[in-house]
């Protein structure tokens, strides 16, 4: 069953891609989406019927080289149950969705076939994101993860005729490029340690991999430090987070479908991926952890910034979703890496969601993205407004806080979401209160530009081209289906699997397969009496007084003094928490303004965003204004992209002019050239002279060779 | 005294059949004979290379060592006989049409093909010395065979002027190796150079070196072989460049092997010379050229320089991959030929390469296999030319002369321009020249397909001929 969903999507990619000659481009497309729908319910099945034990299903032996032995097989634990689900379901979706979308397009020609490309490059995608989450090693894994490169690449790039298109489409290129590197780097570390890259091997050898030690770049790093930050490095270029994120508003001039799909749900978060399933040596990888938590943070603090007060409605998204992936990475950094894997979850259901919502308001103002120009759209798009409305709720996190029914009640952002800040705080490390602090500020940022998307696009009065306006229409059937399913999910998605992810110890791990420790409490007295307990454990146990003092109000009846650990041997689990690691359980006892700071914040949000695009819609003209510098310094994104092209994209291009110029055009080409258009017609022309004609020449040259080489012979022939 | 008759047998036969043949010839219809000739002479090649090849002939060797018919013999002896065979053939058509298709012509080959097996199987001076003039002096003739035309005779005389200049030379360093060896015999030469040779014996190899030199047309000997190409009916000159390119590098490598096996270092550098200064001038020279028939003059002296690489060696495998360059060389060349023959404008015959532009547009089929063999002729990878001239620069990096297969390799590049210049023009040229008609004679056609195939089948299974080769290099170097 998992062979089958897992090579349905390359199928159906070949055949459209291919085949659509024979069997027409309509019939191609209905294929291609008809396997992902078949792929999409296998992986429903296995989702649903997965008991949490580690299986691997061995499809070939792959490669056969000296020490390198590795099959090509599916590890199927619980990281890979979800990320299917996550991935076939909005892929699905996207391709049902891009019927409609795609059906006219002004970028191609009359009569050009486009169509059939294009789901076959989202077929191809899906195949090889599949291939990157049920990955057996590392290389596999790699395979997937340049796959996605690759069909990414070809999405951004798909409208072949916009320059724009082309050049962002080799931006994400290149700078993923960077963070392949990296990747790369640190899969060699990992095989040079372990002579291994099954994960099997890697994820045992873990906690000997922690005691040794590399040198690296003239420096001695502990090997566990190492191949952490090398593996991040290509999580942050995949995933889009600071340093390497430029290419991700840029990658927007894809198809909207491509940006839902890639840019949002699936691509983009398999660094988040990577990290959490790398999660055995991860934890060994103190000083790296710290570095993702305040990266993550700080990406997603940067990124609800720039944000604010972008007017392009992808851009808008594509910076929220930016942020959100920071979300992901605090969590994932502070150890509780269900919860990374909650918020990817839910964070695939909703934004998918406001990608689409977005393509269909798109769609239906003919391919008009400024939200200048929008306004009112409530009216003539009644469904695409709801579902935007939907998305908008799960994004900025609506729910009731401190109420507990056995789950809490909130839109899926709002569960997830708390939960990430929640445990941020409760990691109780500096870098955590940073994180905590930042995705607050975060939340509040997320809050406005999500409200203040939906207030321009949908609320007041229309702006723009009347033309337009007057056409405005609601998208049709195909294309709101998708979205009605991923509302469902944007609202249900949190609390249903509220427990599973971000529950009590017992639950997590039954839901990940992870062993517990038996001692109860041993651990926590032994930190105490051990002496190092440094600031974070203190606060710990300021939490766990803060609970007990009020436990009884708080609603969560969680048994007293159940303090259960994650245990095991890495690998043993779907993820590997580390002895000590007890930030999923602290993150339930954090105080209650922890736990409804998150909510306030969405509140301020809101109400600024309400006080300033529907009450006063001329206060944001004038706070512009007024902060002109700040404005300017969003605006441009913090001048990241400015940044680059001096630092370097100049010396770049410099060097590459130089060499081109100076060595290849004057030293090579002028060599090679001055060779054959000078020195050998010369030479050419000499051999001619001599071919005179006359016999008494011809006999002469026969002369002259033979005392040549009588000269030569006895000069050096005797011996 | 009859086991000797019985080695040189195929030479006999072949000698009483060009005598009878000719007095059959003149007292019968005389030059309305020749067409049965031709046929009758390219079938008993073919008979005496079927003989010969399957080991019926008799082996060893003959007349106190004069003559020795051994595996490497054969082998020469095979490919002389085949390409001598089909390129009568394929001149048939061609001489008919100009007239030009006397009674003599099959003979003189014969004759000519006669000295070439003498060569090849030399084992003494004078049977050295017979052979070759034997062939020369037949080759003479039929260069001047248009005896109306002025390029013709002027090609005859300038190639008998030069040749007995270079006979002189064979001669000359003939009497000295004799003088100082004491003995004509290839063995006795052997024994006489054992531990060094003396200064009269390595100028007798030099002198003997460079007579043989003009033979192959290796530069700086090589001025006749422009002229004599272009002045020639062109079957002379498909013939020129085929059989006797064959006998002579093979009378190049009995010599210095079975004469001069003991001094390799000493010959090693003349032929590292001669193979330098042939793969350079015949590559660099060949550009200027706008006659394809003196463009393949060129060719050929710059594919001797391949095939002289392999020599210089000095070793078994050196003389096996000279003897498989030289196999494919003849293969190639009979296709090219094949088409150069049927090079037509108005129904007269021309040679201009200016009239091969867009060939593609009017004869696809030949242009392709055209660009085939000119890829091959350059040792464009994966022809068979490429694998040729490959297995040469492979030997002699073998046996320490990395120098001269860098060389080689360089001056393969710069050949490779001219090749690439006539398949520019058939396939990007100026469709306003002035083209030829590209019609082509059915065997023509036929022969150049079959050898643009071989250039291309070859890669897969040469036919054996390696394990042939590499026998027959045993036989000659122990």
């Amino acid at each position: 069953m998992e062979t089958i969903l897992l090579f349905a999507p390359l199928l159906g990619s070949l055949i459209c891609g291919f085949g659509y000659r024979i069997i027409g481009e309509r019939a191609g497309q209905i294929i291609a989406t008809g396997f992902l729908f078949l792929s999409c319910l296998l992986s429903w099945v296995v989702f649903l019927t997965f008991d949490g034990v580690t299986e691997q299903i061995q499809i070939a032996r792959w490669i056969e080289s000296g020490s390198l032995a590795t099959d090509w097989s599916i590890r199927l634990d619980r990281l890979t149950a979800i990320m299917l689900v996550v991935i076939t379901t909005v892929s699905a979706l996207v391709h049902l969705y891009s019927f409609g979308y795609m059906a006219h397009d002004e970028h191609f020609r009359e009569g050009e076939t486009y169509r059939s490309r294009f789901f076959a490059y989202l077929s191809f995608f899906t195949f090889a994101m599949l291939m990157l989450v049920t990955a057996d090693n590392l290389v596999q894994l790699f395979f997937g993860w340049e796959g996605v490169g690759v069909a990414s690449y070809l999405l951004i790039g798909f409208y072949i005729r916009k320059p724009s298109a082309g050049a962002a489409a080799i931006k994400a290129f290149v700078v993923n490029r960077v963070g392949d590197f990296g990747f790369a780097l640190g899969i060699f570390a990992i095989f040079f340690l372990v002579d291994s890259i099954n994960f099997s091997d890697v994820f045992a050898a873990a906690p000997e991999i922690a005691e040794t030690e590399l040198e690296f770049l003239w420096t001695t790093w502990n090997a566990a430090e190492l191949i952490a930050f090398l593996l991040f490095i290509g999580a942050m270029g995949k995933s889009a987070q600071l340093i390497l994120h430029t290419w991700l508003p840029d990658a927007m001039e894809g198809p909207t479908p491509v940006s839902a799909l890639i840019h949002a749900a699936t691509m983009v978060t398999a660094g988040v991926f990577l990290v959490c399933r790398m999660s055995p040596i991860m934890e060994f990888a103190d000083t790296a952890m710290t570095f993702v938590v305040y990266l993550g943070a700080a990406t997603a603090f940067f990124a609800a910034t720039v944000g604010l007060v972008q007017n392009d409605i992808k851009r808008v998204i594509a910076y929220s979703t930016c942020s959100q992936l920071g979300y992901m990475f605090v969590a994932a950094g502070v150890g509780v890496y269900s919860v990374a894997m909650f918020h990817l979850f839910t964070h695939a259901f909703f934004k998918a969601m406001l990608f689409l919502g977005a393509g269909s308001v798109i769609h239906g103002m003919h391919h008009e993205q400024d939200m200048r120009n929008y306004g009112g759209l409530r009216r003539k798009m009644p469904y695409t407004f709801w579902a935007m409305m939907i998305g908008t709720l799960a994004i900025t996190g609506v729910g009731i806080p401190l109420l507990y029914v056995g789950f809490p009640i909130g839109f899926a952002g709002f569960v997830s979401k708390d939960a990430v800040i929640e445990s941020a705080y409760a990691a109780g490390t500096q870098a955590g209160g940073f994180a905590f602090w930042a995705l607050l500020i975060g939340a509040l940022f997320t809050s406005f530009y999500s409200w203040r998307l939906m207030f321009l696009t949908f609320y007041g009065a229309p702006r723009g081209d009347k033309h337009t306006h007057e056409h405005a229409h609601e998208s049709p059937a195909v294309m709101l289906i998708p979205l009605g399913v991923l509302a469902i999910g944007s609202v249900f998605a949190g609390m249903v699997w509220y427990k599973s992810f971000f529950g009590s110890t017992e639950a997590v791990a039954k839901f990940f397969a992870v062993p517990l420790q038996t001692e109860v409490h041993a651990v926590a007295d032994g930190y105490a009496e051990d002496g190092k307990a440094d600031d974070s454990h203190s606060a710990k146990d300021d939490h766990s007084e803060a609970y007990d003092g009020e436990k009884t109000g708080d609603g969560k009846g969680y048994d007293d003094g159940h303090h259960a650990e994650f245990g095991g041997a890495p690998g043993d689990g779907a993820i590997y928490i580390g002895e000590g690691n007890t930030v999923l359980d602290d993150a339930h006892y954090v105080p209650n303004w922890v736990k409804v700071s998150p909510f306030v914040a969405m509140l301020l949000g809101f109400l600024t965003a309400y006080q300033m695009y529907i009450r006063r819609p001329d206060w944001p003209a004038r706070l512009a204004e007024n902060q002109r510098p700040l404005y300017l310094f969003l605006l441009n994104k913090w001048y990241f992209d400015e940044l680059y092209e001096v630092i370097f994209v100049r010396p770049a291009r410099f060097l590459g002019s130089f060499l081109w110029r100076r060595g290849d055009g004057d030293v090579i080409d002028g060599g090679i050239n001055g060779l054959a258009m000078g020195v050998i017609p010369f030479f050419t022309r000499l051999a001619g002279r001599a071919q005179s004609g006359y016999l008494f020449h011809y006999a002469a040259a026969m002369v002259l060779g033979i005392v040549a080489l009588v000269f030569w012979m006895s000069m050096t022939g005797i011996n | 005294m009859s086991a000797d008759l019985a080695i040189v047998l195929p030479e006999i036969i072949l000698s009483v059949y060009a005598m009878a043949a000719l007095i059959f010839a003149v007292y019968t219809k005389k030059d309305a004979m020749a067409p049965t000739l031709v046929l009758a002479t390219s079938a008993l090649f073919l008979v005496m290379a079927l003989w010969i090849g399957t080991g019926g002939s008799a082996t060893g060797s003959a007349f106190n060592g004069m003559l020795q018919n051994d595996g490497f013999a054969r082998f020469a002896k095979v490919v002389i006989l085949v390409s001598a065979a089909v390129v009568l053939l394929l001149s048939q058509g061609y001489m008919k049409q100009r007239g030009l298709l006397r009674f003599e012509y099959p003979i003189l080959i014969t004759l000519a093909v006669v000295g070439m097996m003498v060569m090849v199987s030399a084992g003494d001076l004078i049977a050295l010395y017979m052979g070759l003039e034997l062939q020369s002096l037949s080759l003479y003739v039929v260069a001047a065979l248009r005896r109306d035309n002025v390029k013709s005779t002027e090609a005859g005389l300038k190639y008998f002027v030069l040749g007995a200049l270079s006979s002189g030379m064979l001669l000359y360093g003939a009497s000295l190796t004799y003088g100082f060896a004491g003995t004509t015999t290839f063995e006795g030469i052997v024994q006489a150079s054992e531990g060094g040779i003396s200064l009269g014996l390595l100028f007798g190899l030099v002198f003997m070196a460079a007579g043989l030199a003009f033979k192959v047309s290796a530069a700086p000997f090589h001025m006749w072989t422009p002229d004599v190409y272009e002045g020639s009916p062109t079957a002379v000159t498909a013939f020129f460049a085929t059989a006797p390119k064959m006998a002579a590098m093979a009378l190049f490598a009995r010599v210095v092997h079975d004469a001069f096996g003991t001094v390799v270092g000493d010959w090693q550098q003349i032929l590292a010379f001669l193979a330098l200064a042939s793969m350079f001038l015949g590559a660099v020279a060949a550009i200027g050229q706008t006659d394809i028939k003196r463009l393949m003059a060129y060719s050929s002296i710059a594919h001797m320089g391949y095939a002289l690489v392999g020599l210089a060696a000095g070793t078994a495998v050196g003389v096996e991959a000279m003897l498989i360059y030289m196999t494919i060389y003849v293969v190639m060349n009979i296709g090219t030929f094949a088409f150069i023959l049927s090079m037509e404008r108005d129904g007269r015959h021309v040679t201009d390469i200016a009239g091969l532009n867009m060939l593609a547009e009017r004869s696809p089929g030949a242009a392709c296999a055209l660009l085939v063999l000119f890829f091959s002729l350059a040792g464009v990878p994966p022809m068979l030319g490429f694998f040729a001239k490959y297995g040469v620069l492979l030997a002699a990096v073998d046996a320490g002369l990395t120098w001269l297969a860098v060389a080689g390799v360089v001056a393969s590049v710069i050949g490779a321009y001219y090749y690439l210049r006539i398949v520019y023009f058939m396939y990007f040229g100026d469709p306003d020249a002035r083209r030829i008609d590209g019609t082509i004679a059915p065997l023509n056609a036929g022969l150049l397909l079959a050898s643009a195939a071989i250039m291309l089948l070859g890669i897969v299974n040469m036919f054996g001929i390696e394990g042939l080769a590499e026998a027959a290099a045993a036989s000659l170097v122990n």
